[in-house]
């Protein structure tokens, strides 16, 4: 199979769905005279002209004007730039998008997608690293979605960009330059379902975005100590895959869950609840949470890395779920 | 009304006697409507917050008169008069102020969120300043779609305060967007006063900042607000851009139903039912140029009257939903779609 870019498969992915269908179209800021951020608009400007637009430092027109837009036969892709802008758009996300079709009595169908780079990279600080999937998860309406690798990159994406409803569509900054096996041609993944990137029998580690890879990292030095872990690579953060998680859970007995963004309040604690109320008599240890301290994104190199999760710290959660010594 | 003389050609004049006609109708529709929600309010028959448009009728009326069908509009919390003129059922409309299943939303919106999208009408807004870059996205739609369908957005002296107001109409002038930016400035946001809380002397001076046109008319003649209507509507249809247009009005009744309105004296609005209402002046005018006469014009409040009646047996008749319907609508999907995921 032929290896790209994780960038370069978001870029084939908008490609393709603006050649299949003229109503789909995309802006945001510097995607035009730059390329984007991290190059992942790079030559859409010549084939689709106004279709791919530079907007002004607006995220509250970019986000607000997405919804106008699908609600009126367009399909709408709006770049975030960094997903910590999120909160400039804030009301437009939370209080018109995500309940527009509901209070409405399901009148309209609202296909957008929001493309929102996230995650430590760089030693960017407080306002361009964070993980924001934790803000959005609590609003009724928003599906959010986050690729791991090339080719799920390209596969949601594409499956974000037809799908009615809105979607978030978290891409980690890190994940950009990696190279991977992409399948050619026509390439979707299904929202709403995880895939086991690792098969095991010991212990389960839910995971998603960068994680997934320092989950692999993880799983391959403990397979040398005789502990075999099973990776579940949610993809769709909500609605989330329970089935898949469960189905893992009562037969290893034993999970992890890990993600960048803070413990407090994330995602992890929805997937342990749900663990716990469907699964709770098929667990021989408490769930055990990786992800950051409760501290915003710091700057220094050595102050970053302490404050996130690193590859010891999902190590030692699957050395405590197993009961044993790290 | 305003200080410098206005570019709108006097089209007014030139329409027929039932397109004339047809205004005032309008006018009185929405204003027997909000008569009836008012004391609907007041009987405990109609709940949760309830914001009226009574005296600000010639704006919605004036404004729609000139938008096809497939034009689009955001409106405000203030929505009824807007959904009526753009041609939204009162029957559908005053389900849903009852929560009814027959109800625009089926009984999930209310008051503060009447939509149809069938003509147009992308809906009412429980943010103030919600609907700009709504109407935007309305407006980037038909230049994407290369339709010639226009946008209009519906917005307050208040939310002309908002963040949301200054990306819209940044965004909408330097893409040249097809969107009409209608001020009602009916003189308080909420209990503050426009005269405190806008820093410019007109709404519409805003404008300049944004490299666009600005225009102030007195929102309470239907016939000023019709003619700069259909020059601004005109001008975003032939692809020439947005424009803001400032109609100066004032709202007679409360902020909300039971609002108790300590922020200014009776006097103030006694003054203006007497000498500015629109439908009184409106109806002058056409009696002046003996287009009508009084059976003509107690003819459209009887009709009114009958139609809103209908609406209120229509919604009292309906059902409520059923309590389980309240997890329908949220996605395009039904949770039997995605059997593996939770909601």
């Amino acid at each position: 199979m032929r290896t790209i870019s994780f960038s370069e498969a978001t870029l084939e992915a908008m490609r393709e769905e603006m050649r299949r269908d003229p109503t789909v179209f995309v802006y945001g800021e510097d995607i035009v005279r730059q390329g984007g951020i991290f190059g992942q608009f790079k030559g859409l400007p010549d084939e689709f002209g106004d279709r791919i637009r530079d907007t002004p430092i607006s995220e509250t027109a970019i986000v607000g004007a997405a919804l106008g837009a699908a609600l009126t036969g367009t399909r709408p892709v709006a770049d975030m730039h960094f997903a910590d802008f999120i909160g400039v758009a804030f009301d437009e996300l939370a209080n018109q998008i995500a309940k527009n079709r509901y209070m409405f009595g399901g009148q309209a169908n609202i296909p957008l997608v929001i493309r929102a780079p996230d995650g430590i990279n760089n030693q960017a600080a407080a306002q361009h690293s964070q993980s924001v999937e934790g803000w959005i998860q609590n609003i009724p309406g928003l599906i959010i979605v986050t690729p791991s690798s090339p080719a799920t990159a390209k596969g949601l994406l594409k499956s974000a960009i037809r799908q009615n409803d809105p979607v978030i569509y978290f891409e980690h900054k890190v994940l950009y330059p990696q190279k991977g096996p992409v399948p050619d041609g026509e390439y979707l993944t299904p929202l709403g379902k995880a895939e086991i990137r690792r098969p095991g029998k010991d212990v389960t580690i839910v995971a998603y975005s960068i994680m997934v890879q320092k989950c692999e990292e993880v799983a391959k030095q403990l397979e040398t100590e005789g502990i075999d872990v099973e990776i579940i690579d949610l993809l769709t953060l909500k609605p989330f895959d329970r089935k898949t998680i469960l189905e893992s859970v009562k037969k290893t007995h034993r999970c992890v869950i890990a993600h960048e963004a803070v413990v407090i309040g994330g995602l992890g604690a929805e997937i342990a609840a749900t663990i716990q109320s469907e699964a709770f008599y098929w667990l021989d240890a408490p769930i055990e949470r990786v992800g950051a301290k409760n501290i915003p994104v710091p700057f220094s190199p050595v102050l970053e890395k302490y404050m996130a999760a690193q590859k010891e710290d999902i190590m030692h959660a699957v050395y405590r779920v197993l009961h044993k010594e790290g | 009304m305003s200080e410098t003389k206005n570019p709108f050609p006097d089209l007014f004049d030139s329409l027929s006697v039932e397109e004339k006609m047809k205004m005032l109708e309008t006018m009185i529709r929405i204003r027997t409507f909000e008569t009836h929600v008012e004391e609907l309010f007041m009987n405990k028959k109609i709940f949760g917050f309830v914001h009226l448009y009574i005296g600000e009728e010639a704006i919605a009326t004036g404004v729609m008169a000139n938008l096809r069908v497939d034009d689009y509009i955001t409106s405000t919390h203030r929505g009824h008069g807007h959904a009526i003129a753009k041609g939204a059922n009162t029957s559908r409309m005053m389900a849903e102020l009852f929560g009814r299943k027959t109800g625009y939303c089926k009984g999930k919106g209310g008051s503060m969120h009447i939509a149809d999208f069938s003509i147009g009408m992308l809906g009412a807004n429980g943010v103030v300043g919600g609907g700009f870059n709504i109407a935007v996205g309305a407006a980037l739609s038909s230049q994407i779609k290369k339709t010639d369908q226009v946008a209009v957005c519906f917005f307050g002296d208040g939310a002309s305060n908002r963040g949301t107001f200054h990306e819209a109409l940044n965004l909408a002038s330097i893409w040249k967007l097809p969107v009409l930016f209608v001020n009602e400035n009916n003189q308080y946001a909420s209990t503050t006063p426009v005269s405190y809380a806008v820093s410019a002397q007109h709404v519409a001076d805003r404008a300049k900042g944004y490299g666009i046109e600005g225009y102030t008319v007195d929102g309470n003649n239907v016939t000023e607000v019709y003619d700069a209507a259909n020059y601004l509507v005109g001008r975003a249809r032939e692809g020439k851009g947005p424009a803001l247009l400032e109609c100066l009005t004032y709202r007679v009744k409360g902020h909300f139903v039971g609002d108790p309105e300590r922020y200014r004296t009776r006097e103030e609005v006694k003054k203006m039912i007497d000498e500015r209402d629109p439908i009184k002046l409106y109806k002058n005018k056409l009696l002046e140029e003996g287009l009508t006469n009084e059976a003509g014009i107690a003819k459209l409040y009887d009709q009114a009257e009958l139609e809103i009646q209908a609406a209120i047996d229509f919604a009292e008749a309906s059902p409520f939903p059923d309590p389980q319907e309240a997890l329908d609508d949220l996605f395009s999907f039904s949770p039997m779609e995605f059997p593996e995921v939770q909601q």
